[in-house]
């Protein structure tokens, strides 16, 4: 018998759980200008998930996907993707669009009923939210394959969750962006959980970086609440990828400290123990200790950074809830470029306030 | 073309294909076996050898995501005409056509669209393997945000191919290939698209409106002419684009006739037919003289093809149901 193939998986953490480096940081994290940006944007998503739960709670929001816990990763994909490039999104990148200049307001709208959240004025062509999961991976190989067919230095990237990594167009999007090649990067957020059911649920697989290399390219883990670590894997991948080298899926290791969804009331299968355990990693607390240990957070500048993230986002729950509602028709505006004539009588009728069923 | 002067419909297939990808860079054509191969049904013969492989594409073997990738490509601009080698696997194509292709304009307000075509050969009668016989445009047809189109002869698998890939929406065009070969007709390659949205009258008659669509336009217009030899005047109208309907030349033809056969392959329950009926009932009743009748394909599993002649209507099931609704008091 002999070894035709062997993998290995690479795993990057540069700072500890305490926010201590357990390594030689990247040369971005020398400059703390740049630590301090992630850090921001970590705690601008945190504020504005928490007030999006609050109002869920009082009825001014429908079912929301909180980040807790997972900050980090929007902030680092922020950072790392171009402007140019195109983000794929599931429901749980709220972080990486408002760092891609989705506005809040509209994430708002989302999340609020609205479908008027899904039009960004910001990244005109990344995609919306997608609640299918591991639909969108299939729309980010044809993106990807748009920018080689035109010959664009831009990534797409797309994002999902760990249970999503479970489902045939997850496996079948891999498989095609290694054949192709492709400009292409997959992050899996691995928050362990996928609704009720764990991690070790949805797969036998040690990794599921390694579903990678079944599909032919390199996967690879990474600490999900070190978002230098986080910064540094997803900048080499999109570079990668932007240069010819081909697709990378990066696995981010990290945790749901939330409920699934407002919807959702996670107590009914998972011990308090295990979330308050996980606390101790918190991806926020991590790169403060980091950045108050080099000297380059202080007391004033958080609290500053506080009260700026609470005013931010009260102007975008003020900006979300003062837009008039859409006009009925719109139910019918925007379905087909032009509306069939065999759908002008069922538009009429609801403008009238019919059924048109009389 | 043929040598003998006539075009058959997948030949038109391939000239429309040709067409446009020749005049519109944003075309690009991609499924399994496309390329070298152009396609089980030589639908695409030649396009890759005369467009080179960044325009005619082998995609893994994969119809998730070869619909859901187009949805991606269109997205950014291009227009992805994705060949799905048999209807009977079109159906893992349904996620990604009625939750992303058929909504995506509406989602985004207009920011992002979807202006893919999704074709696929359909139906039965060509003696072939389990689950490549099926009809099951309903399915399509019931998804807002789509076009569903079916054309019925060579010069109108041209001008309605050329129709889908300019449309600016995502449109599912069904190929019957019973007849894809059945039938020549002259077609000009001349770029001259026919119109979305609808019906056909292939031929005029007072008596009884005859609607159908796809591969038994061929029987039901044989059984036109059966009925003229009887004293019988079949109006035939070939719905074409089944979703969205034309509803308008369907009544207008029924208020002058009074009578309606509705002629498909698909099963019956809930079929396109369904749907003429019911808006036959609802906005047409007064002008009708007879009952609405259907003949379609049973409510079971399409059979292998041993059985198959016994689920495909043919013309005497035709002549049947007009002789049936003529006789109506
Ligand atoms: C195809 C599909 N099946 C089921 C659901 C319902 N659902 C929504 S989220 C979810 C769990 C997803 O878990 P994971 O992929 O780990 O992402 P996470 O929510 O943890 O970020 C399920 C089952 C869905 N949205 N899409
Ligand atoms: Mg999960």
């Amino acid at each position: 018998m002999t070894t035709v193939a062997r993998f290995t998986v690479d795993y990057t953490r540069f700072l500890d759980p305490s926010g201590k480096a357990v390594a030689e940081l990247p040369a971005f994290a020398r400059d703390p200008a740049s630590l301090v940006a992630l850090y921001r944007a970590m705690v601008l998503t945190r504020a504005f998930d928490a007030r999006a739960v609050a109002l869920q709670r009082t009825g001014r929001l429908g079912t929301y996907a909180s980040t807790l816990g997972q900050e980090a990763i929007g902030a680092a994909l922020g950072e790392a993707m171009a402007p140019e490039d195109v983000l794929v999104p599931s429901y749980r990148e709220t972080g990486a669009q408002i760092a891609r200049g989705v506005r809040m307001s509209e994430l708002l709208l989302y999340w609020g009923g609205d479908e008027r959240g899904s039009r960004f004025t910001g990244p005109r062509e990344d995609f919306p939210v997608s609640v299918p999961v591991a639909s969108q991976s299939c729309h980010a190989v044809g993106v990807a394959l748009a920018f080689r067919l035109r010959n664009e230095p831009r990534v797409a990237v797309s994002v999902c969750g760990d249970g999503a990594t479970s489902k045939g167009d997850f496996y079948e999007s891999l498989n095609a962006a290694g054949v192709w090649r492709l400009p292409l990067v997959f992050l899996v957020n691995n928050n362990q959980w996928a609704i009720s059911v764990p991690r070790s649920r949805q797969s036998a697989a040690e990794t599921i970086a390694q579903k990678a290399v079944a599909a032919g390219f390199r996967g690879e883990q990474v600490d999900g609440n070190d978002a230098v670590a986080l910064r540094a894997v997803l900048e080499a991948a999109i570079e990668r990828a932007r240069k010819g080298g081909g697709p990378t899926l990066v696995e981010a290791l990290t945790y749901r400290l939330c409920d699934h969804t407002t919807a959702d009331d996670a107590s009914r299968y998972r011990p308090a123990e295990e979330v308050s355990g996980h606390w101790a990693e918190d991806p926020v607390v991590r790169l403060r200790n980091h950045l108050v240990a080099a000297g380059a957070w202080r007391k004033a500048e958080e609290e500053a950074l506080l009260d700026e993230c609470a005013r931010t986002v009260e102007a975008a729950v003020a900006e979300y809830e003062s837009l008039p509602p859409q006009d009925p028709a719109s139910l019918f505006d925007y379905l087909y470029a032009e509306l069939p004539a065999a759908l002008r009588e069922q538009r009429e009728a609801l403008i009238r306030g019919g059924g048109g069923d009389e | 073309m043929s040598e003998n002067g006539g075009t058959t419909l997948v030949e038109a297939v391939n000239l429309a294909l040709a067409r446009e990808l020749e005049r519109d860079p944003s075309v690009v054509v991609l499924g399994e076996d496309v390329g070298v191969n152009g396609g089980v049904f030589r639908a695409t013969a030649g396009l890759q050898r005369r467009f080179g492989e960044a325009r005619v594409l082998d995609t893994p073997l994969a119809e998730t995501l070869i619909a859901g990738m187009s949805v991606g490509l269109a997205a950014q601009g291009f227009r992805p005409v994705a060949e799905i080698q048999f209807m009977g696997f079109i159906h893992s194509t349904l996620d990604q056509m009625l939750n992303h292709a058929a909504r995506l304009r509406n989602r985004t307000r207009g920011r992002l669209t979807c202006p893919m075509v999704l074709r696929a050969p359909f139906g039965g009668g060509i003696h072939a393997p389990e689950h490549h016989s099926e009809s099951t445009e309903a399915l399509f047809a019931h998804i807002p945000g789509l076009r569903v189109v079916i054309p019925s002869s060579p010069a109108r698998a041209y001008g309605l191919l050329l129709a889908a890939i300019r449309d600016p929406d995502p449109v599912v065009f069904l190929e019957p290939k019973r007849i894809y070969r059945a039938l020549k007709e002259p077609v000009a390659d001349d770029g001259q698209a026919l119109p979305l949205d609808a019906c056909f009258v292939l031929r005029e008659g007072r008596d009884v409106t005859l609607v159908t669509w796809g591969a038994l336009v061929r029987e039901t217009l044989a059984a036109a002419d059966t009925l003229a030899g009887e004293g019988v005047e079949a109006e035939v109208i070939d719905v074409a684009t089944v979703k969205p309907l034309d509803t308008e030349t369907i009544l207008a033809s029924v208020a002058r006739t009074g009578r309606c056969v509705i002629v498909h392959e698909a099963a019956r329950s809930g079929g396109v037919g369904a749907e003429i009926a019911a808006v036959l009932a609802e906005r047409g009743l007064t002008t009708l003289l007879a009952p609405v009748v259907r003949v379609t394909g049973y409510d079971t599993v399409m059979p292998l093809y041993r059985l198959e002649h016994l689920y495909l209507p043919d013309e005497a099931r035709i002549l049947a149901a007009v002789r049936g609704v003529m006789e109506y008091a």
